[in-house]
This record gives structure tokens, sequence and C-alpha cells, in this order.
């Protein structure tokens, strides 16, 4: 038994212990930490445990010889790297549940957690789907039961984002089945990664089918991700949804059409990306989450859309760093999926305490927090600032990292679609300035407008907002500590040049 | 001990029940419904460790039955199914008082052993003349169970109209095996495929004989454009013969679709193609009208009823692949798979619609309101069983979709596809909504099931999770012989 599946079995084991009638928070809190500490070794000892390729701890059941599906599961470097995204988050977001919420809270977290943890940590195409596929259920009926909007309105948000995410995950079915369909050699059928890594590195398909393909999973996995135009169910799935489930769909399993891409798509279908009119397409797409949303972004007077939107219109950033495909580029996006993550994470989690405390989180109507609430002002000044791409915060180096990689600097590149588009993207740091530093000013500055007050949270809620701030500035300062795990990368890149 | 013995021993015990109940006043509905689970169960025990070999059939028996994996399967599934339904009766005992009062309810433990006996000599029958009065004995017991809470004016009303539906495509299916008869110069199935081989054989006439076949069975699988009957019937009908029709009959209807659609599509056959082509343009109507009205149903048992039209298209698609054996399954084993991942399922969803009538509610979805509060294991138990039938991944009903849907891939079957997935999507909507409306809704009076209730719910929960994880038992059990992998 790998340690891993102990990993994605214990979120399990506590909602049905939390189910039967145990003490939920307690339940709840402690296989979160638990799961953080197994995966915080994971990491030290990946290094020594890798096998060539990059996988580690791998382990795997067979569940059906033909078609050829096993419960496999093995870390690479971004699978790991979500991995602990994924331990953190859940952490912080159980944590911060307050004890007069039903137990039900728990248990759908702890069934987001449990999905992502086997969608990242999976090895085999058909278990890393249908553990997403798991996770989605609970964050649709936690937002259309405990929504924070009236009956009606939480009802439609949460169908749109079910609409939207079941017709895309069919979208994501149809494009897995083709390439699984087209791997296939002889009379057998396999789903395992591996294999089928395998095989795309001894017969890759024809360039011009890896595009096509690799497009009908981009908009699969782009439809998960809110890629433009596919992203209306975000905003205001996230404005809704009730904090834990905001905190743990927006932080992590949102990155799951991302990973996708990284792990199943790039590899299988190297060329794909680069076909000229799948390029064109992506990068138009991308444009459109960072450009047009950063200005729809702008346009908001209520913080849960701006960050809602926010959170759309970073995940450009991270499309821009898989369209580019090199290296550099894609180890940015993995380091800012974990950054994005982290901050979204933080700032969900204020922003409900925000709710609670005023019941409206308009801009206009809010002012001086900080003089009351020094510690809370600046923990949110952590994400927020995170989100803008600060120095020292881990999103920074992400951003860095992609906008380096895809722009391909070594003195003799054209400025090229690949090109135009960094110098395009680039401004989306400065409309991400505009946004947050402006909604931050209107909150935390200036004179309380009267009747709003509020006090710093207590000590033990502190410790999982702090946890996430850490981790930005940790991995903002140190960004080489998730770095090292992504040298598997390398190869990726390197048939992606060929 | 040979699986024959094991019919007639339920015919013997149906037939015996029935004089029970009419020559022995003294014998209590308890009695008769421990009979008769009793002997179910047992003729469920002796089937497993009979002799399933086909040397182990009677002389007299060898000219009109066989015993290929098929046919074991689907025995074992009549059993299964029979099982369930007595038990549903069981649980059913306030509805039944109601409409039939007075009454012990004993036609509605013997005819479901009798039809048992019906189904399993079905799965064996080699031509058509056994597959007509297997039929015939199927279908003559359940215009009885249909009609049976006959106080009720649905149960009335369902009861007039699949007797004339039933009637009508009897006279349909014999008009079709006449035409089948006619062309081929055969019975058996191993004659009409060798005929129709023949490039002298009539195609047209041939292809009329087919249509009409199909279009009997398909009164009997409910498959469109033969399934306006199935909403009204499926609601007025007691739960326990809903869920027989639901799965029994249909099962029923599917193992003699696949033997006569095998003898059609045999290799050389004139009109394969063309029988292919009904098959699929029919699945993929039968998946749209099925999913597609099920959108605006409030009424979870006719939202059962709709939910399994559209899973005989389904069933329609998976044998429209029948030539493909990839993944050990040739089209027919696939469908056989996709029915025993459709049996807990269904069972579960009808069990769960009688614990909540026997609790005085309804089949309405407000009914069904605050039930997570009133039983929550009952409401899990139900959101197992939806999502199931949605087919999510890691339950049972995501697995035989599946299998469906790599066919169809595999074939390129585009535009059957296409209709499937907006049937799965549509599926979606309308299973969730109900689990919606049990997390939601006011708390009323807790709402208490016994033991023994609760023991089947966990079984067919378990069911359904083991089968969407761990398949392979079930999978192994339809293998196709390498031999006879490439037809």
């Amino acid at each position: 038994m790998s340690i891993l599946e102990v990993v994605i079995l214990l979120p399990v084991l506590a909602v049905l212990a939390v189910w039967l009638g145990a003490p939920a928070r307690l339940v709840s809190v402690g296989s979160a930490l638990l799961n953080l500490v197994i995966l915080l070794g994971v990491a030290a000892k990946y290094k020594a445990a890798a096998a060539t390729g990059g996988l580690a701890f791998q382990h795997a059941r067979v569940v059906l010889e033909n078609p050829a599906i096993s419960f496999g599961v093995g870390v690479d470097g971004t699978a790991l790297i979500l991995g602990l995204l994924t331990a953190l988050v859940t952490l912080a977001a159980v944590w911060q549940i307050s004890d007069d919420r039903p137990p039900m809270y728990h248990i759908a977290s702890q069934l987001i957690a449990g999905g992502a943890f086997g969608a990242f940590l999976c090895t085999d195409v058909f278990f890393i789907y249908a553990f997403h596929e798991l996770a989605l259920i609970p964050t649709f009926l936690m937002i259309a039961l405990h929504g924070r909007a009236d009956d009606a309105t939480r009802k439609a948000v949460a169908w749109k984002a079910t609409i939207y995410l079941g017709a895309g995950s069919l979208v994501l079915l149809a494009g897995l089945g083709w390439l699984v369909l087209e791997f296939s050699g002889g009379s057998k059928l396999t789903f395992d990664l591996i294999a089928l890594r395998e095989m795309a590195q001894s017969s890759p398909l024809p360039v011009e089918k890896q595009g096509v393909i690799f497009f009908v999973l981009l908009i699969g996995f782009g439809t998960l991700v809110s890629l433009f135009p596919l992203h209306s169910w975000a905003a205001p799935a996230y404005a809704t949804a009730p904090v834990p489930v905001a905190m743990l769909h927006a932080g992590v399993l949102k990155k799951f059409g991302l990973y996708g891409l990284i792990r199943i798509a790039l590899p299988l279908l190297p060329q794909g990306p680069h076909v000229e009119w799948v390029q064109k397409a992506m990068l138009l797409m991308l444009l459109g989450n960072i450009i047009i949303i950063g200005l729809v972004t702008i346009a908001q007077k209520s913080l849960d859309r701006i960050l809602g939107n926010s959170s759309v219109m970073h995940m450009g950033y991270i499309f821009l760093g898989i369209a580019a495909g090199t290296e550099l580029a894609l180890q940015g996006a993995v380091l800012l999926m974990f950054g994005h993550g982290v901050a979204i994470a933080l700032l969900f989690a204020l922003t409900g305490r925000m709710r609670n405390q005023f019941g409206t989180l308009e801009v206009a109507k809010l002012g001086g927090l900080a003089s009351h609430a020094p510690v809370f002002s600046i923990l949110f000044a952590f994400g927020a600032f995170a989100s803008i791409g600060l120095p020292g915060l881990a999103n920074f180096a992400g951003e860095v990292l992609i906008f380096l990689g895809a722009f391909g600097y070594d003195g003799t590149a054209t400025v090229g679609p690949l090109q135009w588009t960094v110098i395009l993207a680039l401004w989306g740091v400065v409309m991400s300035a505009v946004y947050m530093l402006r909604a931050y000013r209107g909150i935390f500055q200036g004179t309380a407008a009267t009747g709003l007050f509020m006090n710093d949270p207590s000590f033990s809620q502190r410790v999982p907002l702090f946890l996430l701030a850490a981790a930005l500035l940790v991995v903002g300062c140190c960004p080489w500590l998730l770095l090292d795990f992504l040298k598997s990368l390398s190869t990726t890149a390197a048939v992606a040049a060929m | 001990m040979s699986v024959f013995s094991i019919e007639i021993l339920l015919v013997v015990l149906g037939v015996g029940l029935l004089l029970l109940e009419a020559l022995v006043p003294s014998l209590t509905r308890r009695a008769l419904a421990s009979i008769s689970l009793g002997g179910a169960a047992l003729a469920l025990v002796l089937f497993f460790f009979a002799d399933k070999s086909a040397a182990a059939l009677p002389a007299f028996a060898q000219p009109f039955h066989q015993l290929d994996t098929l046919a074991v399967f689907y025995k074992g599934f009549a059993l299964v199914i029979t099982l369930a339904v007595l038990w549903l009766t069981v649980e059913s005992r306030a509805y039944l008082e109601r409409y039939t009062p007075g009454g012990r309810h004993g036609e509605m433990f013997s005819l479901p052993l009798i039809v048992c006996a019906g189904m399993m000599w079905m799965a064996s029958a080699k031509d058509l003349i056994t597959v007509f009065v297997c039929l015939e004995l199927v279908t003559v017991s359940f215009y009885v169970l249909v009609a049976f809470a006959r106080k009720s004016s649905f149960a009335l009303e369902a009861g007039v109209k699949y007797l004339i539906l039933g009637a009508l495509s009897t006279g349909v299916l014999v008009y079709g095996i006449a035409w089948t008869y006619g062309v081929t110069d055969s019975m058996s199935f191993e004659g009409i495929a060798e005929a129709l081989a023949a490039p002298a054989t009539a195609k047209n006439a041939a292809l009329l004989g087919a249509a009409f076949l199909l279009a009997g069975l398909g009164f009997k699988v409910a498959a469109a454009p033969f399934h306006i009957w199935v909403p009204d019937v499926y609601q007025g009908a007691p739960n326990p013969v809903t869920a027989f029709l639901s799965v029994g009959s249909k099962a029923a209807g599917f193992i003699v679709l696949t033997r006569v659609v095998d003898a059609f599509m045999a290799k050389g056959s004139v009109i394969a193609s063309e029988v292919q082509a009904l098959l699929l343009i029919g699945g993929a109507l039968t998946v749209l009208l099925g999913s597609l009205p099920a959108i605006f149903q409030t009424n979870l048992k006719r939202l059962l009823a709709y939910s399994s039209i559209s899973h005989a298209g389904y069933l329609l698609l998976a044998l429209g692949c029948a030539q493909t054996a990839r993944f050990d399954l040739d089209g027919s084993s696939v469908a056989a798979f996709y029915l025993g991942t459709y049996l807990p399922m269904t069972v579960l969803g009808f069990l769960i619609l009688t614990v909540v009538r026997q609790a005085g509610l309804g089949d309405d979805a407000q009914d069904f309101a605050g039930l997570a509060k009133k039983n929550p294991f009952l409401a899990f138990a139900a959101t197992l069983g939806f999502a199931s039938l949605a087919g999510i991944p890691l339950t049972a009903g995501f697995m035989g979709k599946l299998f469906v849907f790599l066919g169809l891939v595999e074939n390129a079957h585009w535009f059957a596809l296409s209709c499937a997935v907006i049937g799965a999507a549509a599926g979606f909507y309308y299973y969730l909504r109900p689990v919606l409306v049990m997390f939601t809704g006011e708390s009323g009076p807790a709402l208490k099931i016994a033991a023994p209730t609760r023991a089947v719910l966990v079984l067919l929960a378990g069911a359904i999770l083991v089968i969407g994880v761990f398949p392979k038992p079930l999978q192994g059990v339809l293998k196709v012989p390498v031999a006879s992998a490439t037809k």
C-alpha cells in the first residue's frame, strides 16, 4: 500500500466518521493536519524516491484488465506541489469553519479534498477523471443548499455552475476517450497514464491530429478553469459559495483543469499547443481572460465579485505558460497555480469573515478597517499583494517565470504571436494593481463608516490564516523549494521541443 | 442438479402457492411471503451451485434449450430481480392493503415465481416458438400484476393500457415471426442466421419480418417510438410490479433481442447493416425521448419510468455495436453488463419510493422534501442511487455507460454518440434535482425504517459502489471466450 493511498483515503474516512456522528471539527481538522504532515514527508523523501520519469511512491491495483484500468497512484513534481496545495488549503478551510455550522460543512469540504487528492495523485486517466467529478457534486450541493444568497439566486447559481462544469466534463470525457482510443494498440485499451506516455514517446500521433485532440481537451479542461469565453459560471459561484467551498474550489479544485493539461495533454500531445490554429485560438482566449476579465474586474463594486473575477483573470497567465510549453514557462505555471491557490483561499477566508460581520461587501460602504483590525488587514494585504504579483510572494515568482519562459529571449528570438501576447498580458499586472489596491484602500484605509466595527480574529482563528500567508512568503522568497521538484518537467519540454 | 430442474421447481412453487392460497384460508400473508421468498432464495442458492454445463440438461430439453454464458447470466439475473421484487412486495404492505382490502396478496407472491421461470427459459431459447411461449407466460402474468391494486383508478388505467398495448405488440411480434419463418424457412436462430447468409434470400421480405419482430420487442423493452405506454403504466402499477417491469421485463426483452439480433446480424447476413441502423437510430431516439421529457417530471415514479426508457436506449446502442469484441466484451455482453449495473440502482430507487410511501407519503417530488433531516441514511442511499442512474463516476451506472460510449466511439457511430451524450447530460439535471429536494425543505416527523430494510438498502448501495469501483468480477462473468471474440 502506497502512502499516497492513505492520503486519498483519509478524507473519505473522515467523512464516514463525521457522518456516523464523530465530533466533526476534531476529526476533520485532525485528518487534514495529518495529511499535510504526510505530504510534507513525501516531499522531503521525493528526491530520493523518484524513479526515472520523475514518478515516486508508485503503486497500482488492477481494477479491470481490458480495458486496462487500475487504481494507480504516484507523484511527479507537479502532482506533489498540487498535493501540498490541497493539504494546505484543506487544513485552512476546515479550520476556519465555525462551530455553529452543521457537520455537512465538514463532510462536503473533506469530500472535495478527497476528490482533489485523488485527481492529483492518481496515475490512471479513468480515476483522475472520476475523482474530479466526485469532488464537483458536494461543491454544487453546498452552493445550492448553504449558499450565501436567497433561495432562488443560489439555486440558479448552482445550476449554472453545474451545467457549465457538467458540459465541460463531458467534452473532456470525449477528448480523453478519443486520446485513449488513439493510443490503444492492438486490441487492448489502456487508461494507464504511464503506459500512454510511453506510447506517445515511441509513436507520437500525427501533428495535425494532436492539434485537434489538444483543442478538444483545452475546451474541456478550460471550462473547468474558467477559460474565456467559458468563464461566466465562476464569479457568481465563488461569490455565493460557502466560505470553505469557495476556498477549496477556487484554490484547489479549479487547478485540476490546468493540471490535466500539464500532466495529460502536454506529454501525450507535445505538438498540440504548437499547431498554428490551436496556438492562435488559445492565445486569443487567454488574452480574453487577462484583458477583458481584467477590465470587468476593475468595474466591480463588491469585494466578492472582484475576487471571483480576479481569480478568473489570473488563470490567463497559467494558460500562457502552458501555451508556451517551455520548461521555464511550465515551471512558472505550476508555481503560479500554487501561489494563486493559496492567495485566493486566504482572501476568500477573510472575505467570509467580513460578510458575516457586515452583511455587505460593497467597497463603497466599507472603510477604515485597518484602524480596529490591524492583523486582519495585514493578512488581507498578503493575499492582495500576492495577487498583484508583488516580489517576495509566491505569485511573483510564477508570473516572472511564465513571462520570461513565454517570451523566450535567447538573443535571437523573433517577435511572434507568443511574444505579442506576453507584451499584452503584462498589462494585466497593472490592472490587478488597479483593482486590488483600490479595493484595499476603500476597505481598510480612510475613516470607518459609522456602525462598522470588527475585531481581529482570535488566536485560534488566526492560525490557518497565518499558515496560508506564511506559505506565500516562504515560496515567494525561496521558490526553489518547489522548483526543485519540477525537474521532471524538462523531459516534457524536451519532447515538446522535438 | 441441472439448471433446468430449478426452473421446474419455480413453476411448481408458483402454482403450489396459488393453490395454497385458494384452498387454505388460514394461511397468513406472512406465511405466503415466507414460502415465496424462501423458495426464491433457495432457487438462487441452488442455481449458484448447479451444474451449468449444457451437458447436464435432460435429453428432452436439448433441442430447444441452450446454456451459454449469456443464458446463465440472464438466468441468475432473473432470480435476483425476482427476489428483489418479492422483497419490495413485502415492503409495500400498506399500499396493497389499501387498494385490495382483505386480500392476502397471494398472486403478488406466486406470479413473480412463474414470471421468473418464464424469463429463465427465455434466456435459453433456441427458436422463436420457445421465445413466443415464454414471452406470453411473462406478459400474461404481468397483466394480472399491473392491475393488482384494483381499487386504485391509476392501477386500473395502467392495467387496461398494458393489456391493450401488450396484446397489440404480441400481434406485431407474431406477424414478424411469421414473415421471418416465411423467408428463412426456419424457426431456430441458427437456421435463420444460416438462411439470411445465403445471397438468394429475399432481402426486402426478410427486412419486413425483422422490422415487425424488432417493433414487437420494442414494446416489451420500452424502446421509442413504442414507449408511450410506459409512464402511465409504471405510475399506476404497484411499486414492486413497476420495478419488475422496469428491470425484469426489460431484461427478458433484451435477452430475446440479443438472440434475434445475433441471428439477423450474423456473419454474411443480407440485412445486417439495415438491422444495425435500426438499432442505432432506435437507440438514439429512445435515449432522447426518454431523457428530454424526464426533465419536466415532478413525480418520481414517472421520472423513473422515463429513466427506464432512456436506459433502454443505451442498451439498444450497446446491441448496435454487436460486432465489436474489444474489452473482452461484445455488444451483447455489454448490454448484459449494463443490465447488471441497472438492476441494483433501479431496485434501490423503487425501494426508496416504497419506503417513503409506506410512511404515508406519495411519489411527488415534494413528498421527498426534507428527507435528509427525516432520515439521513435513506437520503444518502437515495443520493447514491440517483448518482448511479445519472452515471457519475465510481458508481455502477458510470461503468455501464462507459462501455456503451467506448463501443460507439470505437465504431465511429458519431450521431448515436452525440445523442447519448445529450441524454447523459440531461440525466445530470433530472436525477440530481430530486437529490437537491431531499436536502432542502422543512423537516418533518422522523421516518423510521426497519432493520431488514436497512440491510437491503446497504446491500444495494454496496453493489452499486462495488461494481462502480471494481467491475472486474461482473465483467469476468460475461467475458467472451477468445475463440468467439472475433465473429
